[in-house]
């Protein structure tokens, strides 16, 4: 749509409707949106720049930074490579099922976090499908990272392959046909032609992925324990602080999470704007 | 597109996603169900209709969907004002409002979960002066409903803003052209379009907000049969070690979940072939044949 | 024989796209596959290419069985209805590919690759474009760009699916003519899909006129047009009036406006008609005329003649005509 047509489709709303729907917009966007963020801040130094980094470099802290790191390094990838995997396998052949795959893949979505860290307390927890037997081997998931890893696998498991699957199946397979027919093989076409189609939407996904798995809380939270220093990732610690009556300690944590979301949105809206553009080029008029 | 074509790697790749959706996803999630058939399993039909017409339980159901219902309702309204808006409107810094309204998707629920109780606390900068006005909102089941407007947002305003977008211009000036008032425009051409879209908007954000957990619990005040949401229920039995309450409660979410979105996609469905079969003649069957040569 | 087919079948689900098609095309010929819109035509193209697979049935390139060759393995070119061009890759990067992806020991090196790739450039006339991407380049160009990346692997057969069916009217015209002596100076052996019969009769050294999966007719444009083998190719292409003779019979005579002569009269005879309108077409004259039909019902058929013959008629609106055949093609319908 051109500026001239929303111009156009803007006069037709009178002034006052016009008027009390912008202030409505900006009064829920300014209360629901930028206050809460504005806030974490605010209470974060609330006791200055030395209270704000005091917390951050308290042991606990810096633990679940790094675990929180370590999940994210672990499972991002992983999910990185199901995305792609299943996106080639459902855009790019017919087979039976396919929608059923679909809607499974989805599923996470709808299952509460809470649930997805119960099922693994079922399978692996100590009272669980094969408690016994880990307890006899020594080997902990629940109460421990693995669980934690499992847990957030579960929860992330949708986020890249989404975004892949329509994305692929607009773009069609004749690229792929065309870089086979000039001779290329499979990974050099998967390389040198389908990756560089979808990098966007992937990076889309990825960034999404990474959001998501750095900040789930419902689902680690039944799986982790809750142990200080050692179990804990920042969402947790966050919690943990709060529950302290240590405000500054729980925002400073949280701190660090509104960045990471603040610089996930500004990729995201990159991301956005690389693909739109990319779009745009496919949609040339044809002479 | 015919698509059984000769592109390579289907086996390892559907392979590799059957494995890993398997493993990770749908073998963890079947436990719920297996849980309640292991013989050593307390959890009978007469037991799992014993946990769930508890009261407690009850309440916490009750609790849960009506402050889902009901803040998915509310975000249905916002989340159009914001969409019309934002499409229709010249505003400054639009880039800016519309990356923000994906805050809480980044945000991680915990942070969500604290910030909102601080500022709607009794001694908050929100919650201070609705306290004066009388309205405790704060460790209220008004403070469930608050955080997941919060969450549900979104959902609204991104499936509502690509349809808004897309509606043709014309169309409305069409109908201007035929006498129309503003009014019955939004009526007629606009309402009809969009309501699909915004039904699956509430759906999606109903569904997120009966399952949230983070950034409901700290506001919420967790008070047994007033303001305690199922996900909190369930975590709580699971701390007793009561398993099979846990699992009950959990499938029991699931369940009602999965009955609420399929009968809106079922709605949705019909809607959509009403839409489709008046804008445009059946498809001749020539046509899904027409790509094969 | 550069390409023999032998017994080709497809079938998707329940459709049938290909029933049992036997082909055979001679070195350096170029060859139309015309025909209606899912008529198989294209899923003929691919599975010569090897993009798609038959159900059953033999594909020879240069009498070598490649009926279970993989693409890569064929020496074909192929050219994308909408061109598929890497979109993320310069028009030189584009013709480059199919060099560049040889395996090691058969890959030219950079220097010569650089050589290849500009004389196709410059083959396609459009050497002055090699940075630019496919973004920044018109339909026709794509076109040519796409032909020029086909034929840098020196493919043994050049296969087009709907080479111009993505190009404004006017492009179309002169790539045509671009492609026809393009291919007069290759001479490399050519298959183009195109559901435009003027196309396939102004480019095409032979058509081949599909139907419902099956070869209808082949042979020559004239040919194709002057003795069609039955009422299909006869109204498919060029323009004809279908008269039916005897309803119980089902006998139709097909004849082409050109060959319907008029004359002015003022009988009633049972050749004569009713001229209704008339609409210029450039050097000739389209003529409406209304005449009874068999079973009394009115009947519209159309006469064509040039501008001067029709003026020295001296027709008006209403009038009455005698129609005289002089050339018809009688077909027993199904």
């Amino acid at each position: 749509m051109n500026a001239q047509k929303i111009a156009k489709i803007a006069v037709n709303d009178p002034t006052w409707v016009r008027y009390t729907l912008t202030g409505l917009t900006l009064l829920v966007i300014s209360l629901f949106l930028i206050l809460p963020l504005v806030t974490i801040f605010f209470e974060a130094f609330a006791k200055g720049w030395e209270g704000y980094t005091n917390e951050l470099t308290e042991y606990n802290n810096t633990a679940a930074v790094k675990l929180t790191l370590l999940v994210a390094l672990i499972c991002v990838p992983l999910t990185t490579v199901f995305g792609i995997a299943s996106a080639w396998a459902i855009a790019r052949f017919e087979f039976p099922g396919k929608s059923l795959l679909t809607t499974l893949i989805d599923l996470p979505f709808s299952v509460s976090p809470v649930t997805a860290g119960l099922i693994f307390v079922l399978l692996f927890g100590a009272q669980g499908w094969f408690g016994e037997w880990l307890q006899a081997n020594n080997i902990k998931i629940i109460f421990a990272v693995p669980g934690i890893v499992l847990a957030t696998l579960f929860i992330t498991c949708p986020f890249v392959a989404r975004e892949l699957i329509p994305l692929m199946q607009e773009m069609g397979n004749e690229e792929e046909e065309a870089a086979l027919s000039l001779g290329a093989n499979g990974w050099t076409m998967f390389w040198r032609v389908t990756l560089p189609n979808i990098k966007w939407g992937l990076l889309y996904g990825v960034v999404l992925c990474n959001a998501r798995a750095m900040g789930e809380f419902g689902a680690v939270s039944v799986v982790s324990g809750h142990i200080q220093g050692i179990t804990n990732t920042l969402p947790l610690h966050v919690e943990n602080t709060y529950n302290e009556y240590n405000a500054v300690g729980a925002f400073a944590a949280a701190s660090l999470l509104t960045v990471l979301a603040i610089v996930t949105l500004v990729l995201k809206s990159f991301l956005e704007w690389q693909q739109q553009r990319d779009r745009a080029s496919l949609t040339l008029p044809s002479s | 597109m015919n698509k059984t074509n000769i592109l390579p790697g289907f086996r390892p790749a559907l392979g590799f996603t059957l494995l890993y959706l398997g493993l990770v996803v749908l073998i963890p999630l079947s436990t719920l169900f297996f849980k309640t058939l292991q013989p050593d399993s307390q959890l009978t039909w007469q037991g799992y209709i014993h946990i769930i017409s508890n009261d407690r339980v009850q309440a916490a159901f009750s609790v849960s969907f009506l402050a889902a219902l009901l803040a998915a309702a509310i975000a249905l309204v916002f989340g159009f004002i914001i969409a019309w808006t934002l499409v229709r409107y010249s505003l400054p810094a639009k880039r800016f409002f519309d990356a923000i309204i994906d805050l809480p998707f980044a945000l991680p629920t915990a942070v969500a979960g604290i910030v909102l109780a601080s500022l709607y606390a009794p001694n908050g900068l929100i919650g201070k002066p609705l306290t004066e006005l009388g309205f405790k909102v704060a460790f209220t089941p008004a403070g469930i409903v608050i955080a997941l407007i919060f969450i549900g947002l979104p959902f609204i305003v991104r499936t509502i803003e690509p349809v808004l977008q897309e509606i043709d211009a014309s169309m409305e000036e069409a109908a201007s052209s035929m006498g129309a008032t503003r009014w019955q425009i939004f009526q007629r051409i606009i309402f009809p379009n969009v309501f699909p879209a915004a039904l699956t908007g509430f759906a999606m954000a109903f569904a997120r907000g009966v399952g949230e957990y983070g950034s409901v619990i700290f506001i919420a005040g967790n008070l047994p049969y007033v303001s305690e949401i199922v996900p909190l229920l369930i975590i709580t039995k699971l701390e007793q070690y009561d398993y099979e309450g846990a699992t009950a409660l959990a499938l029991t979410m699931l369940l009602v979940s999965f009955v609420i979105l399929l009968t809106i996609n079922l709605l949705q469905m019909l809607l959509r072939r009403r839409v489709t079969s008046e804008r445009d003649s059946p498809v001749p069957a020539l046509v899904t044949t027409e790509q094969l040569s | 024989m550069s390409i023999i087919l032998n017994n080709i079948s497809k079938h998707f689900g329940n459709f049938t796209a290909l029933d049992n098609i036997n082909l055979e095309i001679a070195e350096g010929e170029l060859v139309a596959l015309l025909g209606p819109s899912g008529c198989g035509k294209t899923t003929l193209l691919r599975i010569i290419a090897g993009l798609e697979r038959a159900d059953s049935g033999q594909v020879l390139l240069k009498g070598e069985d490649k009926t279970h060759k993989d693409v890569r393995e064929r020496g074909v070119g192929f050219v994308f209805q909408h061109y598929a061009l890497f979109r993320h890759m310069t028009v030189f990067e584009n013709i480059a590919f199919g060099l560049r992806v040889k395996p090691r020991k058969q890959r030219p090196n950079e220097t010569e690759i650089r050589k290849k790739v500009h004389a196709l450039l410059e083959l396609v006339q459009l050497d002055w474009l090699h940075d630019r991407y496919p973004d920044q380049l018109s339909g026709g160009q794509r076109q040519r760009i796409a032909l020029a990346r086909a034929l840098a692997v020196e493919p043994e057969v050049l296969l087009l699916d709907e080479p111009f069916g993505a190009l404004d009217a006017s492009v179309r015209k002169d790539l045509r003519q671009w492609l026809r002596h393009l291919h007069e100076n290759l001479n490399v052996t050519s298959i183009f899909v195109t559901h435009d019969q003027e196309e396939a009769m102004e480019v095409a050294s032979r058509v081949v006129v599909f139907n419902h999966g099956v070869i209808e007719q082949q042979g020559t444009p004239s040919d194709i047009y002057d003795n069609p083998a039955n009422e299909f190719v006869s109204r498919f292409i060029g323009d004809t009036n279908v008269i039916v003779i005897n309803p119980q019979a089902a006998n139709t005579v097909h004849v082409r406006p050109h060959d319907l002569e008029i004359t002015k009269s003022n009988g009633d005879s049972a050749a004569s008609a009713t001229l209704k309108d008339w609409q210029h077409l450039g050097a000739l004259i389209r003529i409406e005329l209304a005449k009874k039909g068999v079973n009394g019902s009115p009947e519209i058929i159309y006469a064509e003649m040039p501008n001067e013959q029709f003026k020295r008629l001296q027709l008006d609106k209403g009038d009455k005509v005698d129609l005289h055949i002089r050339h018809a093609h009688w077909f027993h319908a199904a």
